[in-house]
Formats: structure tokens, sequence, C-alpha cells
């Protein structure tokens, strides 16, 4: 036994102290490659535009300037397609969220025939490969007069984000036990009741979490907005599209667009990615 | 809701009062009886009926639009469409082009999925190594870039990459014996491709690291000690302790992977400016290309069938994967 206690503490002490420092060497050198992106299109946004066209670029920023942002907002309409995309994102999430939580209690909390079923399904259609259904969605949009109708994005979307919020929302409440709704419901509580008032609570920052994530979702559809609405109807992640393909070679406004577009999506993002990851793998180191 | 209000509760008390001695075996007894058949039916309505229209439904027309002739004209309803048989299959599978694209698209797919399963495994594997400073760092950014919507990601891509002022060239160039200055990253598919895979791996890489963290956390310490013990050394552990432990984790993100990444659309699309070149062309842009430029519909449904086929095998392990989860509970 004292063989093995000395053993882990030689291990212990000793092996973090000699290498940890190349660890950590390891581990800078991936934060700055993995970060570099990122912060380049910072970078390149907030230097002076003719910076952005030196032949030998600073790896520094050269200067401040709001110039960038300032062209991005004149050259196509800004505010227009931002307007439509929070539309679209928060229709798709109120809908979603609600019919996506009632769906999640009933193949979580409720056993009946053909439940296995239903679960198969809604995960076969989070794998059907969404590119693929481009043309016949179009087709039906069109055929439901729905084609360069903002309904017609937000129902497109909706079956996007639904396996999706089904399926998390269901790991939410799998881990809230069922003891406690079943206490609430000896001490008088309807079903219902007790899941309003016991159920629900503990699912809020769960809901919460998946709400913002199908929001991030519907805001950063690309494919489906180009096909589905027009030109003069096109939502913020065309607008960035577009940009690049009409100016291409304005990078510094370019950027200074995907700034605006990024930074809110990144910090919501960070904001609820910690609970989001424990809901996408709950359960599965259970498995 | 409403039916959820009046009939459960009057269902639900009973069995509780009825004392319960042999509580394991009479649990899922309880929960089975619980509730009206009608009620959970009523709770998935909505939900089954959005996606019955707006996915089964397309998902039929993709099957019977493949064998159907419709183009233009039958899109403007000139002209009804009409059955065709096997034809827009034929027409695909016999082209040479096809084949190219599906190589191209497999060798891509599987390049993506194991660069990103094995760089996020070695990410994960050093998380658990580093100081918590430089954890927090790396965290912080792989979430900002995993939070990055596609299209921006793309955008700033193509500006690293640009061939006359581009960040990447000049810094190459300025390693000893590389001259890169003014060099076309896209002028070539494979080179081009690269540059896509690369931005897909990018994006796809925190996910799995994070997703695989959280999984490292769960590897108890004492089977890993057991195993140091026993003389395993670090790739001993990793592989006979850490792996089978991690397996379903891995095969979950190793199927979401391949699926994610043989849909790589707006990647390829953006980066091209709307117009790829024949030998940029994945599955999913030649059966755009094949819709929405040529006005094949058929076809680019023909293509689009076949691509969902390709992943069915995948999809199959995905979801055996998912219903053992899905069936402890």
């Amino acid at each position: 036994m004292s063989a093995i206690t000395t053993g882990r503490t030689s291990s212990a002490t000793r092996r973090p102290r000699k290498s940890k420092a190349g660890w950590n060497l390891l581990g800078i050198l991936v934060f700055l490659t993995a970060g570099f992106p990122v912060y380049w299109m910072l970078n390149t946004a907030i230097k002076p535009a003719k910076d952005t066209i030196d032949p030998d670029p600073s790896l520094f920023p050269t200067g401040f300037t709001l110039d960038n942002f300032r062209r991005a907002l004149a050259i196509a309409d800004f505010w227009g397609p931002v307007g439509r995309s929070l539309i679209v994102s928060l229709s798709v999430v109120g809908i979603g969220i609600v019919v996506g939580l009632l769906a999640a209690l009933a193949i979580s909390r409720f056993a009946f025939r053909g439940r296995k079923i239903v679960i198969v399904g809604i995960l076969a259609v989070q794998m059907v490969p969404l590119v693929a259904m481009i043309i016949p969605v179009f087709l039906l949009l069109n055929d439901l007069e729905q084609y360069d109708k903002l309904s017609g994005l937000i129902i497109t979307y909706l079956t996007f984000i639904l396996p999706f919020t089904v399926w998390t929302l269901r790991g939410f409440i799998v881990n809230i036990p069922r003891e406690l709704e079943e206490a609430a419901m000896v001490d008088g509580c309807s079903r219902t009741g007790a899941f309003i008032r016991v159920v629900f609570p503990l699912l809020a920052p769960g809901m919460v979490a998946t709400s913002v994530y199908a929001f991030i979702q519907a805001w950063n559809e690309y494919i489906y907005a180009l096909m589905l609405l027009s030109q003069q109807h096109q939502t913020a992640t065309v607008w960035l599209g577009n940009f690049t393909t009409k100016h291409g070679t304005e990078y510094a406004p370019m950027m200074a667009g995907s700034t605006m577009m990024a930074v809110p999506i990144v910090v919501l993002f960070l904001l609820v990615q910690r609970k989001m990851a424990a809901g996408l793998t709950a359960g599965a180191v259970k498995g | 809701m409403s039916a959820a209000d009046t009939t459960t509760p009057a269902k639900v008390p009973p069995p509780r009062q009825a004392p319960p001695p042999p509580a394991a075996p009479n649990k899922p007894r309880r929960s089975r009886t619980s509730g009206s058949a009608g009620t959970p039916w009523l709770l998935l309505a909505p939900c089954l009926l959005i996606l019955g229209l707006v996915m089964g439904y397309p998902l039929v027309r993709l099957v019977t639009l493949s064998f159907q002739k419709f183009g233009q004209s039958q899109l403007w309803g000139f002209q009804p469409a009409e059955w065709v048989g096997f034809d827009n299959f034929s027409g695909v599978l016999g082209d040479s082009e096809f084949w190219q694209v599906v190589v191209r698209t497999i060798v891509f797919a599987a390049g993506s999925v194991i660069f990103t399963m094995v760089i996020g495994m070695l990410i994960a594997l050093l998380l658990q190594r580093v100081s918590g400073w430089v954890k927090t760092m790396v965290n912080i950014v792989l979430v900002a870039s995993w939070g990055m919507p596609i299209i921006v990601a793309t955008t700033v891509f193509k500006w690293l990459f640009d061939s006359d002022y581009g960040i990447l060239n000049a810094l190459l160039s300025k390693l000893p014996g590389v001259d890169l200055v003014g060099h076309n990253w896209f002028a070539s598919g494979p080179q081009g491709l690269a540059v896509i895979m690369l931005l897909v791996v990018w994006g796809a890489v925190p996910f799995v690291v994070i997703t695989l963290s959280a999984g490292l956390t769960q590897v108890p310490a004492e089977l890993e000690e057991a195993a140091r013990l026993d003389g395993a050394g670090a790739w001993g552990v990793f592989r006979f302790v850490t792996l089978p432990i991690l397996k379903p984790i891995i095969v979950m993100l190793t199927t979401l992977s391949v699926i994610w990444d043989m849909g790589v659309f707006p990647q390829v699309f953006v980066m091209r400016d709307g117009h790829p070149e024949d030998d940029f062309q994945l599955l999913t842009t030649y059966s755009y290309k094949r819709a929405f430029e040529i006005n094949d519909y058929a076809q680019g449904s023909a293509i689009a069938l076949i691509t969902v086929v390709l992943l069915l095998g995948v999809v199959a392990v995905y979801m055996r994967q998912m219903l053992k989860i899905g069936e402890v509970e």
C-alpha cells in the first residue's frame, strides 16, 4: 500500500512540474492557431482600409478607425436584412420552443405505443441532409405561394430546429427526477400543476439555452434564405454572402460586415454553450 | 394541453396510493400506464404536423421528382410532370462527371472527418494536461470559432487566403525557400478544396473537443490509475481505458461529422462566388447546379436522393447509438 501511495505522489508532483510548461506551450499554440481567423477578422475590420492592401501586412493593428463599418453600412442596406433575420429567427424560436417542449414532454414523460417510432422518426429527420431538400422545399413553397415570403422561411426553419430542440429538451427533462413531480402530485398537484410548479423552473435554464441555440441556427442559415427569398427580401447572411460576390475586393468593409454579423452571435453562443454541450451529451456516456 | 389537464390527474394518483413494495420492477410499469393513450399524441401533434408538412412531404416529393421529367416548363405549369422511370438515374449514373463528383465528395468528407476527429481528440487530451488558465483561453477561442456563423467564417477564410493581400501568403513567404506571393489557392480544385477542408475542420473541431472533454471527465481516474499500476503506458491507458469508455461519444461524433461534412454547401458556394468551377463540385453543389442552373429539377433531385442513400448506412449507425441512449432513462 505504501509503495502505491509513494508511486502516486511522485508521479503527481514531479511529472506535472516538469512537463506542464511543454503542454502549456502546445496549448498556447492551439489558442493562437484556432483564434487567428477571428483575430484577423477583427483586426482587418478596425484598421485603416489602405493598410489592408499592404503586400507585407503587419500582424498587429496599425490604427483604429470605424470607417470600414460606415462603408459596409453604406454599400448595401444592412438594417433591412438584419430586421428580417430577427423576425424570422425570433418567430422560429418562439414557435419552435413551445412545439418542441410539448413533443419533448410526450417522449420523455409518457410511455405509449409508437413512442419509439416517433423518436426514431424525429432523429431520422435530423439526419436528412438539408441541402438535399432544397429542390422539393422550393417547389412546395412555390405551390403554396409562400415563395419569397418570410412565413415560408419561418416554417422551413422550424423543421430544421424542431428535431434538435425536441431531442435536447428531452435530455434536460430526463435529467429532472420523476420523483419530484410525483411528490408534488402526492401533495395534491395536478399533473399540469406539478409540471408548471416543479419541472418548469428546473427546466427554464435548459429552455433558454435551447432557444438561444435555435436562434443562432436560424440566424446563421444561408442556403434556404438565399433560395427562398428574392434579392430585395434577403436576410443578413445572404447580405454578407452577396457582399462577397459583389464587392469581393473590398475586404476591409467586408470584415467589418462580418464582425457585425458574428460578434452578437458569438457572445450569445459563449453564454449558452456550456449548458448546451451538457445537454447534447447528457446520457451519451450512460449508454 | 387541456386533455392533459382533465384526463391524467385522475389516473395518476391511484397507482401511487397502492403500496409498491418491489420498487424496481414496478416503476417502469407504472410509467407505462400513467396518462391516457391520447395525451402524448396530442402533445406531439403540432411537432409532427410541421415536420410532416415541410419535411415528410418534400422527402416524398424528392423521391417522386427523381422519377419524373421536371424542368422549367413543369415549374411554371405549362406542362404536366411526366413519369420517366429510371431515366434520371441512368442519366446521372452514366455521366462520368457524376462519378468524379462522388469520389471527390467522399475524399473531401473522409478527410474532413478524420482530421476533425483526430485533431479534436488530441486537443481534448491536451486540455487535460495544461494549466487552468491555458485551458480557459483555449476554451474561449474554441467556443468563439464554434459560434462563428459559417458564412462569416467562409468570408474570413477567403480573406486569409486571398492571393494578393492575404495574410497567409505573406506569412508563408517569410519562411526560407517558400515563395507564395500572389499564389492563388483556388486556381485548382484539390488545393482550393484543401482550404475549404481546413475551414470545415476549423469550424467542426470545437464541438468535438468540447464534447470529448465532457466525456473525458467521466472517465474514472481510478481506472486509469489501475491500468497505469498494471504497467500500461500513456498509449495503453488511452487505448484500453479511455477509448472504450468514450466509444459511444466517438461513434456519435463521427457519424454526425460524416453527415455534416457530406452536406457541406455554403462553404464551397460562397468561397467560389456562387459559381463553383467543375473541379470544386461536391454532390450538394452539383445537385444544386443541375436543378437551379441547368433547370433540371428532376436530375438534381436524383443526385440529392443518391446522396441521402449514400448516407443511410451512417445514419443507421447513429440511430442505433442514439436509441441505446434513448432507452436508458
